[in-house]
């Protein structure tokens, strides 16, 4: 299987759909022969041309506003969001159109686009251009929302999500990327409400996603030195939650620590644990334990950045103190 | 060369259908908010008059007119703002949020500019997919103040998409008069910013109306890329149904009563060869649809468990 960096497998579906299905478009800022600010749409205007490639100007609400019209008449865009914290200025049209129509057109209208755009701190872009903001998105209905983690899931996903008849949010991550990994060739999808486990355990459960979940997996192999077993799951979808697969986890831990690049509050860490709470406190050996951003803006500096976003030592101690307890 | 009775018929069906709506409102039968479109009703006829059926339309907060002119069924439309399970939503959308696919009625939209971008996207996929069918966009002065108003225009006329922007100028967005919120006065000449073209009419002579809004789609058709349209109206109503019209004088709205569309219409049939007793006919049976459609809402039946919390995805 060939090894290829994220965003190339991000590049790897973009290509692919927009070869397979002529009512695909990509719709977004410096998207053409710049290739996207990552990338990520390298070589894309070179072979598929203005026709299909729709490079706008700097008005996120609008040309969000203008796929989901185009999407409602069954054109199936794609709109990349150059950073993810530039979502603020598409919000309206994702919560008020994009999340609503299907269902408060009676069903009349489906809005299949897609909205890919990176979250995540990667080495000093500062409070505007840093964060995760997936907490911002969960609790609007009727969005999917994935966050590919590897390579392979971020072109999996990616093509299910453009064929997908609803409008999905795909957050890519800027420090995943440049990591490689391998990717099937081709036709290949992924379902786009399913976790999987990154890598089994059996002392305690790490629920992680994007880019926290190599850092999860980097902690386990630390812990097996130790003796003990840690369990990774990769959320993959933040709505819906996979609830089966987490709940699966969970019992057959026992301990559950939740790893997120996103603020602590109120967001998909808090959800899980109070869906763990209200579902599987019989199997709760521990209390459910959170290892997320700090309620704080991204800041620039790079000590201070780190200081903000959640370590593998905190990841380690957080871990340590469950298992203690 | 527009069917003026049936324009006519449309204008007193809208009109009667919101003083019904207000009639019902007082009476506690409609729940929410409603913002009525009275003395605006020449816009909504002429310009939909001077489309294709085939052409789509997005309407926004204010749009009973807009539905109405496009031949929706009356009832249907009653239905959904009494929540109701014939209605088009199935009592989900309601006023501010009505779509009839099997119109090319793309939606009524809540959000105030909510609906521009969604129109230039639908002229998008009409010329993405190389169809001869236009966008029309209606909404108010007030979102022209918009920043989706700029961006949308401004990328429609770099894409050259056939949709024409169609703002009536009712005055006042909900109580802020032009004047206060609008730095040009008025609307059409921010077209120019979008090197599009862009004129004020007469919104209260529906074929003033009509014949600006054909002559723009015929050139929008052509490929010539969008337009602006002004109509300068006014609401005899309040903005929604509670509005005590602390904003405006009596004597500026009795001003503005002297030139009501539907009376200016009425004075011109004659002329073009309709006699009276059809006119009183036409106005009559319009009125009676109105009662007729209320009488059939009323009747209907709300939606149960699987309406309210069924159907977030397709």
């Amino acid at each position: 299987m060939p090894e290829l960096y994220y965003s190339k497998a991000v590049n790897e579906a973009l290509d692919e759909e927009l070869a397979r299905d002529p009512a695909v478009v990509l719709i977004g800022e410096d998207i053409g022969p710049y290739g996207g600010a990552f990338g990520v749409t390298r070589e894309l205007f070179a072979k598929y041309g203005p026709e299909r490639i729709w490079e706008t100007p700097i008005s996120e609400n609008s040309f969000t506003g203008l796929a989901v019209g185009a999407a409602m008449l069954g054109v199936r865009p794609v709109v990349e969001i150059m950073f993810m914290d530039f979502i603020a200025l598409a919000l309206d049209q994702l919560l008020n159109s994009a999340g609503k129509l299907h269902y408060m057109y009676g069903g009349q209208v489906n809005v299949p686009m897609v909205l890919r755009t990176p979250g995540g701190a990667k080495g000093g872009y500062g409070p505007s251009h840093s964060q995760m903001l997936s907490n911002l998105l969960v609790g609007i209905p009727g969005l999917k929302i994935v966050a590919p983690s590897t390579a392979a899931q971020a072109k999996g996903l990616l093509k299910s999500a453009i064929r997908d008849p609803n409008p999905v949010i795909v957050i890519e991550n800027k420090r995943l990327y440049p990591q490689k990994g391998e990717v099937p060739s081709g036709e290949f999808t992924l379902p786009l409400d399913r976790a999987v486990v990154a890598s089994p355990g059996t002392d305690l459960s790490l629920f992680c996603y994007s880019a926290m979940t190599p850092v999860c997996v980097a902690v386990k192999n630390a812990f097996l030195q130790t003796g003990v077993n840690l369990e990774v799951v990769d959320l993959v979808s933040l709505q819906p939650l996979d609830t089966e697969t987490l709940f699966a986890s969970l019992r057959k831990t026992g301990r559950a620590v939740i790893v997120e690049e996103a603020c602590l509050t109120g967001g998909v860490g808090a959800e899980l644990s109070a869906l763990f709470a209200e579902h599987c406190l019989d199997a709760l050996d521990a209390p459910i334990m959170r290892v997320a951003a700090k309620d704080v803006p991204i800041p620039s500096s790079l000590a201070l950045e780190k200081l903000v976003l959640p370590q593998p030592e905190d990841i380690i101690a957080a871990v340590k103190q469950n298992l203690a307890y | 060369m527009p069917d003026f009775l049936d324009m006519y018929r449309r204008m007193v069906l809208i009109r009667a259908f919101e003083e019904t709506l207000s009639d019902l409102f007082g009476k506690g039968v409609l729940g929410g908010t409603s913002h009525f479109c009275i003395g605006q009703e020449a816009c909504a006829v002429g310009v939909i008059d001077a489309a294709r059926p085939t052409d789509w339309l997005v309407s926004n907060h204010r749009g009973h007119g807009h539905l109405l002119a496009r031949g929706l069924d009356t009832a249907k439309v009653m239905g959904e703002l009494m929540g109701k399970i014939i209605g088009y939503c199935r009592g989900r959308g309601g006023s501010q949020h009505l779509c009839a696919m099997d119109k090319c009625f793309l939606g009524t939209n809540g959000i105030t500019g909510g609906g521009i971008p969604i129109a230039t996207g639908a002229a998008f996929a009409l010329k993405y997919q190389k169809t001869d069918s236009i966008a029309i966009a209606f909404f108010g002065d007030g979102a022209s103040n918009q920043g989706t108003f700029h961006e949308s225009l401004n990328i429609a006329s770099l894409w050259k998409l056939p949709v024409l922007f169609v703002c009536e100028n009712n005055l006042y967005g909900m109580s802020n008069p032009t004047a206060k919120s609008c730095a040009s006065g008025t609307i059409a000449p921010r077209a120019a910013a979008y090197a599009m073209p862009g004129a004020a009419h007469d919104g209260f002579d529906v074929q003033a109306v009509y014949d600006a809004a054909a002559q723009a789609i015929a050139r929008i058709r052509q490929g010539r890329g969008p337009e602006l349209l002004e109509l300068m109206t006014y609401r005899f109503c309040g903005h929604s149904k509670n509005d005590p019209r602390v904003y405006r004088t009596r004597e500026e709205e009795e001003e503005m009563r002297q030139r009501d569309c539907i009376a200016v219409l009425e004075q011109k049939l004659p002329a073009l060869g309709y006699d009276q007793e059809t006119i009183t006919q036409t106005a009559l049976s319009a009125r009676q649809e109105v009662a007729q459609a209320a009488e059939t809402a009323l009747a209907a039946p709300t939606g149960g468990l699987a309406d309210a919390t069924q159907g977030v995805f397709a």
